[in-house]
């Protein structure tokens, strides 16, 4: 650590970790305690859960719309530069002509955008790109969210800087409640990544006076594309 | 932030009176209590789920030092740094410091109450650097001067949109404009461009994870998610006690919190953050740093109120006070008003700074009920008025009164009689429709009211009757 004042944060650590003790009756940390912790942690204990149905694609589609996201349902990866491009044009009218151009994932790249009359690239968004696509690690039926883990090829600000984000959803990736998202990212990624963001429909506030406004800061609209 | 909170009574009495607050506060009153009671109904059982946060969050805090020690751990072995803050002159430090290791000349902030509590914006500003709120609520407080905060989750929802647009005209230099959605789109055109050009990122933590050394933000605007995507610094500022041991007890805890604070089945944005970022990754910050807060959470924890530090801020039991309703937030004079706010700013502050807030209640407890973690709200305002009659905080003539009337409540039978010659001199000074218009030494009662007369015999005359009934 260089010489500046972080360097000498460890007493008020010290002194801090002593004041929780005393407040809590205690002198010295609690070797058992620590190890009933890290014991504990591991067990992964799920609290009391809403009931779900069978179908969770119908209930992910159900709650994203909820959640003023648009979904719409395609066969297959390689229907989707034809279904933004459609999705595109029932836009026009609402944003005065979005421009048929953006940003995706690398995972993307390869799809035959420019026979559906899109121009896309795949590369992170510096800011002023008004399309983003991406994919999703996972979704949640229970809330319809889209869970986006950070990486080298999720580049995280696709999602959340252009005005309009559209996520693939593949179908066998939706899972019922956020335990399960955690539970297939320990068992895919192991650690846990920089990023976890769980996003359901696009940016909103109500900070003037109740009001619901959507695209805040990110996304005015989020459109989902369930392959499958 | 400057603590106004001795001033409860007169603060409470001016909004009382400031129509413009008082048009604003019946707006926002409506709305929040059915979403919420909307929301819940979605879970299949309300009451074991509220049990369950409970006993996650009470948890925490009874293991809080080893809690803390193993998030410090894990955090650190991501490639975090962990710095603690035992006052709230050391936040502000410490945020000071890391801005000059990294070189940093603006700042965005995603909401965060703590640094309220050490005014961190100001000392930001007065080390010279720029910082720019991004919570719209926040934004609007920040460009009227730093105005309080009026409400934890919705800090600006005492002003209505045409105070909103007199501000944004005068601070963009704009047409005036108070369509919400033209306001809106005026404050993202702004940001963006902050946001594009910071170099540090300063959150608030809903949660800290023990488990896996994250910090878990939630927010709608999705302010939180640009705020620690863009900048290369990220410092997520946040209390001891915020502390949860896994992510599935952040699951169970997100069922309750946005559903509770806004009627929101889920926040839209839900940001698990681990670490600096990795390999290859093009967004995310290049420096992660945790401060965790003490500024009194301690002291709290060792106190008679310390299940207030079960608190997840959002905000329920102001939307459901009758006090807070009609006063507004501004009268509790500090960072966090209602119920809530009652017990923890005299905690935080002194009590001797913040003598009428406990006093601030009804003892209705629609805050206790409503409370996603069980605080018992009016137990915890009736052991701090305890503690102010014990260390003679209270006015003389109070004390006196209550001294009078334990004398009585000491002897029953003295007790009985002087209840029952009461209750008749009270009939006496009843109108002929039963109500009594002004009685002596509560003048403050019976202006504003009528007080009904009491109708028949005492309680204890009543109960007697049973009793011998019954045994007959």
């Amino acid at each position: 650590m260089s010489a500046d004042g972080l360097a000498d944060n460890r007493a008020a650590r010290d002194r801090t970790l002593a004041r929780v003790r005393s407040a809590l009756g205690k002198k010295l940390p609690d070797a058992q305690a620590k190890a009933n912790a890290e014991a504990n942690v591991t067990i992964h204990r799920h609290g009391p859960r809403p009931r779900m149905p069978a179908n969770l694609r119908e209930r992910f589609i159900e709650r994203a719309r909820d959640m003023s996201s648009t979904v719409e349902s395609i066969a297959a990866i390689s229907d989707v530069p034809r279904a933004i491009a459609h999705y595109l044009d029932t836009l026009a009218p609402e944003i005065g002509g979005q421009p048929r151009a953006g940003v995706c994932w690398p995972e993307f790249a390869t799809l035959d955008w420019s026979a559906a009359g899109l121009s896309i690239v795949s590369r992170p968004t510096l800011g002023n790109d008004r399309l983003g696509i991406t994919g999703c690690f996972c979704a949640i039926a229970e809330t319809g969210t889209i869970v986006i883990t950070s990486g080298a090829a999720t580049p995280t600000a696709t999602a959340i800087l252009p005005d309009t984000h559209v996520a693939i959803v593949r179908a066998e990736r939706i899972v019922s409640g956020m335990e399960e998202a955690f539970a297939l990212i320990r068992a895919e990624q192991g650690a846990t990544p920089r990023a976890l963001n769980l996003i359901s429909g696009p940016s909103r506030t109500g900070d003037i006076e109740q009001t619901i406004v959507l695209g805040a800061h990110g996304p005015f609209r989020v459109h989902l594309l369930v392959v499958g | 932030m400057q603590i106004a909170s001795m001033h409860f009574k007169a603060r409470a009495h001016a909004n009382l009176n400031d129509e413009q607050l008082q048009t604003n506060l019946k707006k926002f009153q409506g709305k929040f209590v059915p979403a919420r009671r909307n929301a819940l109904v979605e879970l299949d059982d309300v009451e074991a789920t509220r049990e369950a946060a409970r006993q996650i969050r009470q948890r925490a805090l009874d293991e809080l030092d080893t809690w803390l020690e193993l998030f410090e751990e894990n955090a650190t072995a991501s490639g975090a740094t962990v710095l603690w803050a035992e006052t709230p002159g050391d936040i502000n430090r410490l945020v000071l410091e890391i801005a000059a290791r990294h070189r940093v000349k603006k700042i965005i902030k995603s909401k965060s109450m703590v640094s309220e509590e050490s005014a961190l914006d100001h000392a930001i500003e007065a080390a010279g650097l720029t910082v720019v709120e991004t919570d719209l609520g926040e934004y609007i407080l920040q460009i009227n001067n730093y105005e309080p905060p009026s409400h934890i989750i919705g800090p600006a929802l005492h002003k209505s949109k045409e105070e909103v647009a007199t501000l944004f005209s005068n601070t963009h230099k704009t047409p005036w404009k108070d369509e919400i959605q033209a306001l809106c789109l005026e404050a993202r055109s702004v940001l963006r461009q902050h946001y594009l050009s910071a170099d540090m990122g300063i959150t608030g933590g809903n949660f800290f994870v023990a488990e896996t050394g994250s910090v878990v933000v939630v927010t709608n605007e999705g302010n939180a998610t640009l705020t620690t995507t863009l900048p290369k610094v990220h410092v997520a500022i946040s209390g001891i006690e915020k502390i949860v041991p896994t992510l599935e007890d952040v699951a169970t805890l997100m069922r309750l919190l946005p559903r509770s604070a806004t009627g929101q089945s889920i926040s839209n944005y839900v940001d698990v953050l681990t670490g600096p970022k990795g390999a290859g990754e093009f967004h995310g910050a290049e420096h992660m740093y945790f401060i965790l807060v003490d500024a009194g959470r301690t002291a709290v924890l060792g106190s008679e109120v310390r299940e207030a530090l079960r608190c997840i801020r959002c905000g329920a039991c102001m939307n459901h006070c009758p006090v807070y309703q009609n006063v507004g937030g501004h009268s509790y004079g500090w960072v966090y008003p209602g119920p809530i706010g009652s017990i923890l700013t005299p905690m935080y502050v002194g009590l001797e700074n913040a003598l009428d807030l406990p006093q601030a209640s009804t003892f209705c407890n629609q805050c206790g009920v409503v409370c996603p973690v069980k605080i018992p709200l009016p137990d915890l305002q009736r052991k701090l008025r305890e503690e102010e009659f014990a260390r003679h905080l209270r006015p003389w003539h109070e004390r006196a009164a209550l001294r009078v009337w334990a004398w009585f409540a000491l002897r029953p039978r003295l007790y009985g009689l002087a209840s029952k010659i009461s209750v008749r001199l009270l009939r006496l000074l009843a109108r002929p429709n039963g109500m009594i218009s002004r009685l002596p030494f509560a003048a403050g009662w019976t202006d504003e009211r009528d007080m009904p007369a009491p109708a028949g015999r005492t309680f204890r005359e009543l109960y007697r009757e049973r009793a011998s009934v019954r045994q007959s």
